[in-house]
């Protein structure tokens, strides 16, 4: 599907989204409620068929959480980028879609080791590359380690 | 021999054995938890973190020109390639390109760096079976690989020559002759490594059958690179998504699919007989001009997102920036081929034996700081 | 020179008997003083023979990897492995805490004396054999199957998961194999019908049995090749010290002397059993003469017998030795069925054919 077409159909799919066609991908933006029942259509609908998830990360804009799926179909050929936005920078959480694609079973536990946003109904929710001890989350931009120096 | 971590004995039966960190044939510091009944595996679980340096935050504070060079120790057996993807994505977003002379020349060095991991993996791999002599044969080609980086790049191992809008510095007067040479010896003695390792009954039954991968299993994990395209899944990057001018090089894409350890130790041999014919391609028309675009000093990219796929040796590197339009990129993530590859690790080798588990390690070829990162 | 090398050893065997009856009288002291020489003289030839047998394998490793070898410390490194033992030496002998002393303290020692006891009935050259009794094949396997009892000891007393597991393959596998060794020795027995080692020799004074015994011989070779390669421990049967898989296995928590005790065990091991191999199939000290072509024959003759044993084992060696640098190592369950599936059924055929041609008289 080219673009156009993409934002026709995830328009008819979840009117609330809103678009970002700036870049090189098209993405969608829906708010973090709305990320699973989106994912779980973009995975199972044959027009879409986006079985291979390659890049989960987030962002942290200080005041609020990005969170960036970037989906590929390998059959259809198509890209899309999926934003969920978590407004809630004190607690974070989200949906996991390890249920759906199992490369992100290792990518949600690598963020929520250095973001801190909770995945629910994650199979194996611990951090990944740090100490079960360690304190605060990393790669926020609000993170204070006392052992940084000013260079 | 340290026994770290708990020794839990299951009430079924199981119990748990420690490999690694320190370990002669996981490559590079992972420590594997493994269940085991007897002698086989019921479960592994990865502990990551040994190598974790941070990368990612540490870019977030250096410029657009220093931020490249972390990467040549992420996977150090691709260091060029690494580079190669940092430098792409900052072109995007400049709107730049490279001139056709280094573009050329990247895809030599592309190049020559996938012969050279590939042969260090071949050697491994014999190592990790049992077979020490490969390791050698291997080391000679890439002795004198390793010989042609250091007179043009001037390292080994983290060349650092990629810069955004080309190369560093233009190549060395003799290195179209080296690596002429260095083809005929590799073409010589590529028959060698099929002699010595491939044929061999004990190899054959230790690989074929071992750690089956599906397609749809490969892409639900994410795997890319060799590990996948021995399952039949299509995902060189460097057809599906060209970089660099390689939609004008003639190779091929080698697919398999057999899924197993096997699979995957063809697809690797035949990927070298192509990395050598694309040198042969290249090494006679490097384009003249410049071998560097012009950039500004200080670079900055505008508000937005980038993101560049390349291929390495070992799968699909991604490089996100987000920029938004300082000096620094705002977050930098890197989409590292091993991670993936490594969270398919335990669906492999349920079901096998410790040996089967060497030997699917030594074929998906991990490189542990490409997953620390 | 040649009469210095053809000694008759029965004659200086008989020299200092006469010697130390006329000193001791004839009783236990003279056959103890007997036995304390033997021993001595035995262990002074095996370890100049361990460090050569060791340094050896590190020059043959050295030019089949495209590299030299060790060639600085002495001539041609040739003091290498004096170096390193000396270095074994040297270090501290761990013993775990919790390990059982007493029978950590006694695998090594199991271990090694059962190598070295095999080398009784072995015939170095004509009349040199230290004790040549009516038994001697019989003895050779049995002793050498004391062995695991120090493997699985080693692997037990050390109270190391590793340990034990890469005891327990160790003596699944030994024990295993001890089948098809005895399967083929057995061959060249029904063939010469003794277990005499100095009878099977002289049974092959007009033609070794590898050449007399054609087919069914040549497999049992084979077959014993094989089989005692991964009756030692070797490559590419070694899993028991396969340090990529499991750390060095059942010797993990050994060090200094008691290390360099498996060492020296192994490399016993090794020429021990191309000994046998060279005796068994290739004639021993025999030397190789074609049929009635006189001349040759007189030329073999004037080798001395000693030169052609060392020779005949020296070349089973390097062949043992060439097979831990080409080939993969085996996966415990493929050695098992190796063995099981593969190898002792082919012995067990080659038995009733052995049989048939000793019968019938086939061979020559």
């Amino acid at each position: 599907m080219s673009k156009e077409e993409l934002k026709a159909s995830l328009t008819a799919l979840l009117p609330t989204a809103t678009f970002d066609e700036t870049g090189e991908f098209l993405n969608v933006i829906v708010a973090s409620g709305d990320m699973l029942p989106l994912m779980q259509t973009l995975r199972t609908n044959k027009e879409f068929d986006f079985n291979y998830l390659f890049c989960l990360t987030c962002i942290d804009w200080k005041d609020h959480l990005m969170m960036v799926y970037h989906l590929m179909s390998k059959e259809l050929k198509h890209i899309l980028v999926v934003k969920a936005k978590i407004a809630d920078t004190v607690n974070p959480e989200i949906e996991t879609v390890s249920g759906i694609w199992k490369t992100a079973i290792f990518h949600e536990r690598e963020v929520y080791d250095l973001f801190g946003v909770k995945f629910l109904n994650h199979p194996d929710m611990r951090r990944l590359f740090l100490d079960e001890d360690w304190p605060g989350w990393p790669l926020r931009k609000n993170y204070v380690d006392e052992n940084m120096i000013e260079i | 021999m340290n026994l770290m971590g708990e020794n839990i004995v299951t009430e079924d039966g199981e119990f748990i054995i420690n490999m690694g960190p320190q370990h002669p044939s996981t490559h590079g510091v992972l420590h594997l938890k493994i269940w085991l009944d007897g002698e086989t595996i019921k479960r592994v679980q990865p502990h990551l973190g040994y190598i974790h340096r941070s990368i990612e935050k540490m870019s977030e504070n250096l410029s657009y020109r220093n931020f490249i060079f972390a990467t040549s120790r992420m996977d150090y057996l691709s260091a060029h390639i690494n580079n190669e993807a940092c430098a792409l994505c900052v072109e995007k977003g400049l709107q730049i390109e490279a001139t056709p002379r280094a573009q050329a020349i990247r895809i030599l060095m592309g190049e020559l760096t996938r012969l050279s991991s590939h042969q260090l993996w071949w050697g491994c791999t014999g190592l990790d079976l049992g077979a020490v002599t490969p390791f050698f044969y291997a080391f000679r080609e890439r002795e004198a690989i390793m010989e042609i980086m250091e007179e043009t790049c001037g390292a080994r191992l983290t060349q650092n020559y990629m810069v955004p809008g080309g190369v560093m510095y233009d190549i060395h007067p003799n290195f179209q002759k080296r690596v002429k040479d260095v083809m005929k010896q590799v073409k010589d003695n590529l028959h060698e490594y099929y002699d010595i390792l491939t044929g061999n009954v004990i190899f054959e039954n230790r690989t074929k059958g071992v750690g089956y991968l599906s397609a749809e299993d490969a892409i639900s994990y994410g795997c890319s690179g060799p590990t996948a395209r021995a399952s039949g899944v299509s995902c060189d990057i460097r057809k599906w998504f060209p970089y660099d001018g390689y939609e004008k090089v003639q190779f091929e894409e080698i697919l398999d699919t057999g899924g197993d350890c096997y699979a995957r130790y063809m697809v690797r041999m035949r990927e070298m007989s192509q990395s050598v014919s694309i040198i042969e391609q290249l090494i006679d028309n490097i384009p003249e001009g410049d071998f560097q675009a012009k950039t500004k000093n200080v670079i900055k990219l505008p508000k937005g997102e980038f993101y560049q796929r390349v291929e390495t040796a070992r799968g699909e590197l991604g490089v996100y920036i987000v920029s938004d339009g300082a000096a620094s990129p705002y977050r930098i993530k890197y989409r590292s081929p091993n991670f993936s590859n490594l969270s398919a690790l335990d669906h492999m080798a349920r079901g096998s034996k410790i040996g089967d588990l060497v030997a699917i390690m030594a074929t998906i070829d991990l490189v542990i700081p490409d997953i620390d990162r | 020179m040649r009469s210095l090398l053809e000694i008759s050893f029965s004659s200086l065997a008989n020299y200092i008997h006469a010697g130390l009856i006329s000193a001791m009288g004839d009783g236990m002291a003279a056959l103890v003083t007997e036995m304390v020489i033997a021993g001595v003289c035995l262990i002074l030839f095996l370890v100049p023979l361990c460090f050569f047998l060791g340094y050896m394998e590190r020059k043959v490793a050295g030019f089949m990897q495209l590299r030299l070898g060790p060639n600085r410390v002495g001539p041609k490194g040739s003091l290498q492995i004096v170096a390193d033992t000396v270095k074994l030496l040297f270090k501290e002998g761990l013993t775990p805490d919790s390990s059982d002393k007493f029978l950590f303290n006694l695998a090594p020692v199991i271990v090694v004396v059962t190598s070295m006891l095999v080398m009784a009935p072995i015939a170095f050259a004509k009349d040199l054999q230290i004790w040549d009794m009516s038994i001697g094949v019989l003895y050779v396997t049995s002793i050498s199957s004391i062995a695991v009892i120090g493997i699985l000891m080693a692997g037990w007393s050390s109270y190391n998961k590793y340990s034990l597991l890469g005891a327990m393959r160790s003596g699944a596998q030994i024990v295993s194999y001890e089948l098809s060794i005895g399967l083929s020795i057995i061959s060249i027995v029904i063939l010469t019908g003794s277990l005499k080692m100095s009878d099977i020799v002289m049974s092959q004074a007009n033609g070794w049995w590898i050449f007399k015994g054609h087919i069914p011989v040549i497999i049992s070779f084979v077959i014993f090749v094989i089989a005692s390669t991964a009756e030692i421990n070797r490559a590419p049967f070694d899993l028991t010290e396969a340090e990529q898989e499991l750390t060095a296995g059942f010797h993990t928590e050994y060090s200094g002397m008691k290390f360099a005790m498996f060492l020296l065990s192994e490399y016993i091991n090794l020429f021990v059993v191309s000994a046998i191999a060279a005796t068994l199939f290739l004639g021993g000290w025999m030397p190789f003469h074609i049929g009635s072509w006189q001349a040759f024959n007189h030329i073999m003759d004037f080798i001395p017998s000693s030169i052609w044993f060392l020779g005949k084992t020296f070349f089973i060696i390097f062949i043992i030795m060439q097979f831990r640098w080409t080939f993969p190592r085996l996966r415990v369950d493929q050695l098992l069925t190796l063995e099981w599936k593969y190898l002792l059924p082919i012995s067990m055929v080659n038995i009733l054919l052995v049989t048939l041609m000793a019968i019938m008289g086939w061979h020559f």
